[in-house]
């Protein structure tokens, strides 16, 4: 495996010189004019870490996730990625920082008209990637993530599990430097959680920074080296990011 | 990005694919209205040339012998004026067969008080010119009248400049439509879209590649609505133009299209398609504007 994803170390493992690939200080995040969904919330993720985002559906997770990888902007506070103000980014610059994220969405996202094959290809030709470079890469991303033999299939003829992996497949061929995946084993059987696991786990060791989102509390102790953050209605109780689980409660 | 996988990506945008038979209609019609303004353009230029510079006079005499003395020495008159090309008197017979219509055969009758008419082709074809004829006329026969041809025809030749002026406005209301249902077809499309577009944002997508993905599209289906149009249009056009010829009217054979006329017939199709597209990525780039 680590022969055909050796690829995709190279771009993430340029970035673990830089310490803090992501901080977020007192984040707060509200939609229309509503209650605060997310509440002073900061936390600083090191370049190559793997951390777990859990909390109770509703705790704001989802919310967090959608800050990260850009696709909201937070109502108050500082965001900081790759070094550079998020919150003030302009909108043309947007999209340079989002294909140095892969991103793993809870409902996979796939593109229903494209094959596995081309909506793995996809982030590569958004890319501007050259048609004959695209081949080998996404070739090698199908091997795997076991599904070679699935390549030519559409979104709808796969199942959950498969479906999975092709967004996670998607995720992570453009070497990006922070894998966001939100209930990446929300759909899958325990089993197939467990591989995709493996999988999330192994671009870390490749020195990819991942951040997962799971409420999952069986998987959380399958990554060892990983760190937590606990949302609870919209505030992190461990600012430090560094709980193990289970977590300790202020109030224990 | 590889321009198979954007048309697979937009594969079932239904709103899209009547695009083509939106495009086919309008640019048959614009045609036509094109064509229209430009058939009408050349007459009116052609009936410009032909009645400019060109004079009659009339001699008004009860007594014939009276009138044909006068005539004579008028037309020795004009002969000599440098600004004019040629003066001819119309004869009896040419007048009678004028006349006919009206009067019969009684319009034969020597003792029938009709005017000696001379045509008078000028040389210059400014107003200098024509006042100099008229001064030069009148200072033989105080009586006689000088009409201008072009003051005859001139609500003929109006009607056709505002028939000319219509067919362009029409021509500029289709464009006009037509973008409009491009912008419409482009915002359907946005929407039917919208998740998979989040998605190639989310993928570090730039509005204009995603602007791309509809501009394509939109310019293909333009392309073939604009040639089924097209051709429709301009088989009618022919239809009419030999029909037109057939008829054999002087003042409708001005009615016809020169080269230059065919070509920019034939180029409205390409204009159009290129205002589709351009509608289509002005209005996609503007709505992902509002997106974050």
């Amino acid at each position: 495996m680590r022969k055909r994803i050796g690829a995709l170390g190279t771009r993430a493992g340029a970035t673990t010189r830089m310490a803090n690939i992501v901080q977020f200080e007192n984040i707060g995040l509200r939609y229309g004019t509503g209650a605060e969904t997310l509440s002073d919330v900061s936390f600083t993720l090191r370049s190559g870490a793997f951390y777990f985002v859990t909390g109770a559906s509703g705790a704001g997770k989802t919310s967090l996730l959608k800050l990260l990888y850009l696709a909201q902007r937070p109502s108050r506070g500082i965001i900081r990625l790759f070094g550079e103000d998020a919150v003030l980014l302009p909108r043309d610059r947007l999209p340079g920082f989002r294909r140095r994220i892969g991103v793993v969405f809870q409902d996979f996202r796939l593109v229903p008209h494209l094959s596995a094959w081309d909506n793995i290809a996809l982030p590569l030709r958004v890319a501007g990637v050259p048609e004959a470079d695209v081949e080998q890469p996404v070739r090698e991303m199908l091997a795997w993530v076991g599904l070679t033999e699935r390549a030519h299939a559409r979104p709808a003829t796969l199942s959950g599990g498969e479906q999975q992996r092709v967004a996670i497949a998607r995720a992570v061929i453009a070497r990006p430097e922070i894998l966001i995946a939100d209930e990446p084993t929300g759909n899958v059987d325990p089993d197939m959680a467990e591989r995709l696991l493996h999988l999330f786990d192994s671009l870390n060791k490749l020195g990819t920074t991942v951040v997962v989102a799971t409420h999952d509390f069986h998987l959380l102790n399958r990554i060892p080296h990983a760190q937590m953050m606990r949302l609870d209605r919209g505030r992190l109780l461990d600012p430090t990011g560094s709980l193990r689980y289970p977590p300790k409660r202020p109030d224990s | 990005m590889a321009r198979s996988t954007d048309r697979r990506v937009l594969d079932e945008v239904g709103g899209l694919r009547a695009m083509t038979w939106v495009m086919a209609i309008m640019l048959f019609l614009t045609m036509l209205a094109a064509a229209l303004g430009l058939g009408t353009a050349g007459a009116a230029r052609l009936l410009d040339r032909q009645l400019s510079g060109r004079l009659t006079v009339q001699i008004v005499e009860g007594e014939p012998a009276r009138r044909d003395a006068v005539a004579a020495r008028v037309l020795s008159a004009l002969r000599k004026q440098p600004g004019v090309a040629r003066a001819t008197p119309v004869d009896r017979a040419e007048l009678t067969r004028l006349l006919s219509p009206w009067l019969g055969s009684d319009g034969a009758d020597p003792q029938l008080p009709v005017p000696a008419m001379i045509d008078i082709d000028l040389a210059d074809q400014d107003d200098a010119a024509i006042t100099r004829v008229t001064a030069a006329v009148h200072a033989v026969s105080p009586a006689a009248r000088v009409d201008r041809h072009e003051r005859w025809m001139s609500p003929v030749s109006d009607f056709m400049t505002s028939l000319t002026w219509l067919a362009l406005a029409l021509v500029l209301l289709m464009a006009g439509a037509t973008a409009a249902v491009v912008v419409l077809a482009a915002r359907a499309g946005l929407e039917a879209h919208r998740p998979t577009i989040e998605v190639m944002h989310m993928l570090g997508s730039t509005d204009l590649q995603v602007a791309r993905l509809f501009q394509r599209r939109i310019a293909l289906d333009a392309t073939v609505g604009g040639i089924a149009g097209g051709l429709a249009a301009l088989g009618v056009i022919a239809i009419i133009g030999v029909r037109l010829r057939m008829l054999g009217s002087e003042l409708l054979s001005g009615v016809m299209l020169s080269l230059i006329d065919w070509l920019l017939l034939v180029c409205l199709p390409l204009g159009f398609v290129v205002l589709a597209t351009l509608a289509a990525r002005v209005t996609i780039v503007r709505a992902l504007r509002r997106t974050l």
